[in-house]
C-alpha cells in the first residue's frame, strides 16, 4: 500500500471519483424522485408546486448519474459490461421510468389543460419504475450478482426500501422548499416514510453480511470492528434526531432545512459503509479496481479534464441552488 | 432474431429518436440568445413586445425538446455499456476520454444553467441570464463537438496503436481531429440550422394559416427564412468536402451510395435505381452519364471505385442508395423553399399578409423537413460504416451483446413503444403551443406599451 505507484493509484482515484458521482447521483435525484413519488397524495396545485420546487434542478441531478455510469464505462470497462449484462433488463426499465418522468415533466404544463392528470400519473409512474429499479440494482450489485433463493428477497427488500427512502427525503425537501399547508402535507410525509426507511436501512446492514462472506468479515473482527462502529452509530443519530425534528415546531420555521441536511449524512454514512464493505473490488469478490481498469495513459487523460472542469461543475451548481435559494415560487418561463 | 440483429435495431431506434432532438436544440439555442438580444436592443415598444413572445414560445419548445433529447441521451449512455459491451473493451481506452469529456464540458455546462436560463430570469439579472443562455448553447455545441469526434474517428480512425488487441492513444490531437471530422461537424451543425430554421418556418406559418399570429410569428418566419437560405447554400458545399473527404477514406461507402458495382471510369448518378446484392446489380436504372465522376472526381472521365472490389466487407447497398437520395432530395428541396419564399417576401416589400396561401400550406408542410434530411444523412454515415464499428479494424458483430436475445427483444418493443408515444405527443405538444395564445403577454397592446412601457418593465414582462 505504501508504495503504490500512480498507476496504480489511478484506478482508486476513479472508483472514488465514480462513487462520488453515484452519491451525489442518489441523493439529487433522490430528492426529486421522492417528491414525484409523494405526487399522488397531493392536490392539483400542491403537485405544481412540488414540480416546481424541483423544476431548476432536475436535469443537473441526472446528469450525475451519466458521470457516474460514464465513468464505469470509460474507467472500468470490463466491470461495465458485467454489471450491465447482469442488471439489463432492470436497467432498460429504469431507462423507461426516467424517460417517462424527464417527458412528463415537460410535458404536463405544455399539454393541453385536460392532459395535465395524465402526464402527472406518467410522471408518479415513471419516478416509482425508477426508484424501485435502482433499488433492485443495487440490491443485486450489492450481492455480487449471486444465484440462489436468498439473493432475489435480498434485492427486492432493497428494491422496496430505496424508494421509501427516496420518498423520505423528497418529503424533507419538500419540508425545507414549502411553506404552510403543503408544508405541513410534507411533515406528515416525512413521518409516514421514515418507518419503513430506517426498517429498510437495518434490514439491509444485516442481511448484506449474511449474504456477503467477505463484508462479514471486513465489519465483524476486531480491531476494525470498533472504527467503523462510528458509521451506524452517527446514523442512527441522525436519524433519531430527524424523527424528532419532525415533531418539534421548529422544523416549520428556522430549521426547516436540518431534516433534509441530515438525512444527506446518513445518505453519506452509508455510502462509506457501502465503500468500506466493497473495496477494493467493482464487483465484489469477482473483479478489483486494477483488474478492471482502463490503461493508465486513458485514465491521466481524463484526470485533467476531471481537475479542471469538476471545480468549475460544483461552483455553477452552487450557484444555481444560491439563484433558486429559499421557498419555492411558481415557474415561470424567463 | 440474431441477438446481434436485434441489439443494432434496438441501438438505431434509440440513436434515431435522440438526434431528433438535438438536431433541433443544436441550432435553437443560438437562435434563442438571438431573439433574446433583439428584444433587448429594440426601442419600438412593440418590437420589443414581438421579440419577446419569441423567445418565449421558443424557449418552451427549447425546453421541451432539451428534456426529450437529455432522456434519450442518457439512454444512450447506458446503452453503450448494454449492447456493444466488446466496444468499450477493445477501444475503451480512445472512446473513453472522448465520452467523458462530452459530460464533464458539456453535458454538465448545458444542465448547469438551463434551469436558471428557464426559470432564472427574475431571480437573476439581465447580464447573466444572458450569460446563461449563452452557455446552454455553448455546451450544446461542445456536447455535438465531442460525439462527432468520437463517431468521426470510428469512421476514419487515428492516431491510434494496437497492443494485443487493444487500442491505445497515440495522439489526442490526430485522435479529435481525425481526417473526416472537421467535415462532419460542419456539416452537422449546418443540418442542425436548417432542421431549426424549418422549424421556425413552419410553426409560424401555421399561425398565419390558423389566424392565431401575431407580429411576432412574422418576425420568426423573416428569421427562420433568412437561416434557412444561408444555410442551405453552405451545407450544399459542405456535403460536396464531405463527399470528397468519404471517397479518399470509405470508397466503400461512396459505391454504395452511388450504386456502383464494377470500378467505372466516367460514372452516371444514378437518380433511380433498385441495388440488389442477390444479383450484384440495379434493377430499373434511371441515370445521368458522367454525373457521378464529374461530382466526385471533378472530372466527367474520373475513375470511382465499385462494390465489387470489396467483395467481402461492404455496407448494405440498398438502404444506403435510398436514405442518400432522401437527404439530398430533401436538402435541394429546402434550398429552393427558402430562396423562393425569401424572394417572394422581399418582393412584397416583408408584408406577410400577401403572403399566398399555397405557399404558407407548404411552408408549414415542411415543419419536420430538417429531421427527414438528417435521419437519412445519419443512415448514409452509419449504416455505411458497416459491417464494421471501427471502419476496416472493428466489426460490429464482434463486439455485441451477450445478452439473451429474448431480452433485447422485450426492450426493443418497449422502448419503440415509448418512443413512438413521445414523438406523436411532443409534435401534439408543439402544435398545442403554437396555437395557444400566450396568456399573460395577449392582453398586453401596443398602446398600454406606448403609454407606460416602464410599467411592463417594472412588473417583469420585459425584463
Amino acid at each position: 500500500m505504501m508504495s503504490m505507484s500512480f498507476d496504480e493509484l489511478l484506478p482508486l482515484i476513479f472508483i472514488g471519483l465514480m462513487g462520488v458521482s453515484l452519491l451525489v447521483y442518489v441523493v439529487s435525484d433522490g430528492y426529486d424522485l421522492g417528491v414525484g413519488m409523494l405526487m399522488h397524495r397531493a392536490t392539483p396545485d400542491e403537485r405544481d408546486t412540488m414540480v416546481a420546487s424541483i423544476g431548476p434542478f432536475w436535469d443537473a441531478n441526472e446528469t450525475w448519474l451519466v458521470l457516474g455510469v460514464g465513468l464505469l464505462l470509460v474507467a472500468f470497462p470490463k466491470a461495465h459490461g458485467l454489471v450491465l449484462s447482469e442488471l439489463y433488463l432492470p436497467t432498460a426499465l429504469m431507462l423507461v421510468g426516467l424517460i417517462l418522468r424527464g417527458a412528463a415533466f415537460d410535458f404536463r404544463v405544455k399539454a393541453k389543460a385536460d392532459r395535465k392528470a395524465m402526464w402527472d400519473r406518467m410522471f408518479i409512474a415513471g419516478s416509482m419504475l425508477a426508484s424501485v429499479c435502482q433499488g433492485w440494482m443495487l440490491g443485486r450489485y450489492i450481492s455480487g450478482f449471486g444465484e440462489g433463493w436468498n439473493y432475489p428477497i435480498f434485492a427486492g427488500a432493497i428494491a422496496i426500501a430505496l424508494p421509501m427512502a427516496y420518498a423520505l427525503l423528497g418529503a424533507t425537501w419538500l419540508v425545507m422548499k414549502t411553506h404552510g399547508e403543503l408544508q405541513e402535507k410534507a411533515i406528515e410525509w416525512s413521518k409516514i416514510a421514515f418507518a419503513p426507511m430506517v426498517l429498510g436501512l437495518i434490514l439491509i446492514s444485516m442481511a448484506t453480511p449474511w449474504i456477503s462472506e467477505t463484508v462479514r468479515i471486513r465489519w465483524f473482527t476486531l480491531p476494525a470492528m470498533i472504527a467503523v462502529a462510528s458509521i451506524p452509530i452517527t446514523s442512527s443519530v441522525a436519524l433519531l434526531t430527524v424523527r424528532l425534528l419532525l415533531g418539534a415546531p421548529a422544523v416549520r420555521g428556522a430549521l426547516c432545512w436540518l431534516p433534509f441536511a441530515l438525512l444527506v449524512l446518513v445518505f453519506l454514512l452509508s455510502f462509506l459503509g457501502l465503500s468500506y464493505s466493497i473495496y477494493p473490488y467493482v464487483v465484489i469478490d469477482r473483479l478489483t479496481v486494477w483488474q478492471a481498469a482502463s490503461s493508465p495513459e486513458s485514465l491521466r487523460v481524463i484526470l485533467i479534464g476531471v481537475c479542471v472542469t469538476l471545480p468549475v461543475i460544483i461552483a455553477y451548481t452552487g450557484f444555481s441552488y444560491r439563484v433558486f435559494r429559499g421557498k419555492t415560487i411558481e415557474l415561470d418561463y424567463a | 432474431m440474431d441477438a446481434v440483429l436485434l441489439a443494432r435495431i434496438q441501438f438505431a431506434a434509440n440513436i434515431t429518436f435522440h438526434i431528433l432532438f438535438p438536431s433541433i436544440s443544436i441550432a435553437l439555442g443560438w437562435v434563442l440568445l438571438f431573439f433574446r438580444l433583439k428584444h433587448l436592443r429594440a426601442t419600438d415598444p412593440q418590437q420589443k413586445l414581438d421579440w419577446l413572445r419569441a423567445y418565449r414560445l421558443w424557449t418552451k419548445v427549447f425546453a421541451l425538446t432539451f428534456a426529450l433529447g437529455v432522456v434519450s441521451g442518457v439512454t444512450m449512455s447506458f446503452q453503450f455499456g448494454t449492447n456493444w459491451p466488446g466496444y468499450m473493451e477493445r477501444v475503451g481506452n480512445i472512446a473513453g476520454p472522448l465520452l467523458s469529456y462530452e459530460v464533464l464540458t458539456a453535458f454538465f455546462l448545458e444542465a448547469g444553467f438551463l434551469g436558471v436560463m428557464l426559470f432564472g430570469h427574475r431571480r437573476v439579472g439581465e447580464a447573466i441570464h444572458l450569460g446563461a443562455t449563452f452557455l446552454v448553447a455553448l455546451g450544446t455545441l461542445m456536447s455535438a463537438f465531442w460525439i462527432l469526434a468520437l463517431n468521426s474517428w470510428m469512421q476514419t480512425p487515428a492516431g491510434y496503436e494496437i497492443v494485443d488487441g487493444q487500442f491505445h492513444a497515440r495522439n489526442w490531437l490526430e485522435i479529435v481531429f481525425n481526417p473526416s471530422f472537421p467535415y462532419r461537424f460542419v456539416h452537422m451543425v449546418l443540418a442542425s440550422s436548417l432542421t431549426c430554421a424549418f422549424l421556425l418556418i413552419g410553426i409560424s406559418a401555421w399561425q398565419l394559416l390558423k389566424g392565431v399570429a401575431t407580429a411576432s410569428a412574422s418576425r420568426v418566419l423573416r428569421t427562420g427564412l433568412v437561416f434557412a437560405a444561408l444555410a442551405a447554400p453552405a451545407q450544399m458545399v459542405a456535403g460536396d468536402f464531405h463527399g470528397l473527404n468519404t471517397l479518399k477514406y470509405q470508397p466503400q461507402k461512396i459505391a454504395a451510395v452511388e450504386g456502383i458495382w464494377e470500378t467505372t471510369r466516367g460514372a452516371p448518378l444514378l437518380l433511380f435505381a433498385i441495388p440488389d446484392d442477390a444479383t450484384r446489380s440495379n434493377h430499373f436504372e434511371l441515370a445521368v452519364p458522367k454525373l457521378a465522376s464529374l461530382i466526385l472526381r471533378h472530372d466527367p472521365d474520373g475513375e470511382l471505385k465499385g462494390l465489387n472490389e470489396f467483395p467481402s466487407a461492404h455496407p448494405p447497398v440498398l438502404p444506403l442508395f435510398w436514405s442518400f437520395r432522401i437527404m439530398v432530395g430533401t436538402g435541394i428541396l429546402m434550398l429552393l423553399v427558402s430562396w423562393v419564399g425569401l424572394w417572394r417576401h422581399w418582393r412584397d416589400g416583408w408584408e406577410f399578409s400577401l403572403m399566398p396561401r399555397p405557399l404558407l400550406r407548404l411552408f408549414a408542410g415542411m415543419t419536420f423537413a430538417g429531421w427527414v434530411a438528417t435521419i437519412a444523412g445519419w443512415y448514409v454515415t452509419e449504416i455505411g460504416r458497416q459491417p464494421f464499428i471501427v471502419s476496416g479494424l472493428i466489426r460490429t458483430s464482434e463486439v455485441a451483446s451477450r445478452v439473451p436475445s429474448a431480452s433485447i427483444a422485450l426492450t426493443l418493443v418497449i422502448y419503440v413503444t415509448l418512443y413512438v408515444g413521445l414523438l406523436v405527443a411532443y409534435v401534439g405538444v408543439l402544435k398545442y403551443m403554437s396555437e395557444k395564445p400566450e396568456k399573460r403577454l395577449a392582453a398586453v397592446t401596443s398602446e398600454d406599451l406606448a403609454q407606460d412601457p416602464l410599467r411592463y418593465q417594472s412588473r417583469g414582462e420585459f425584463a
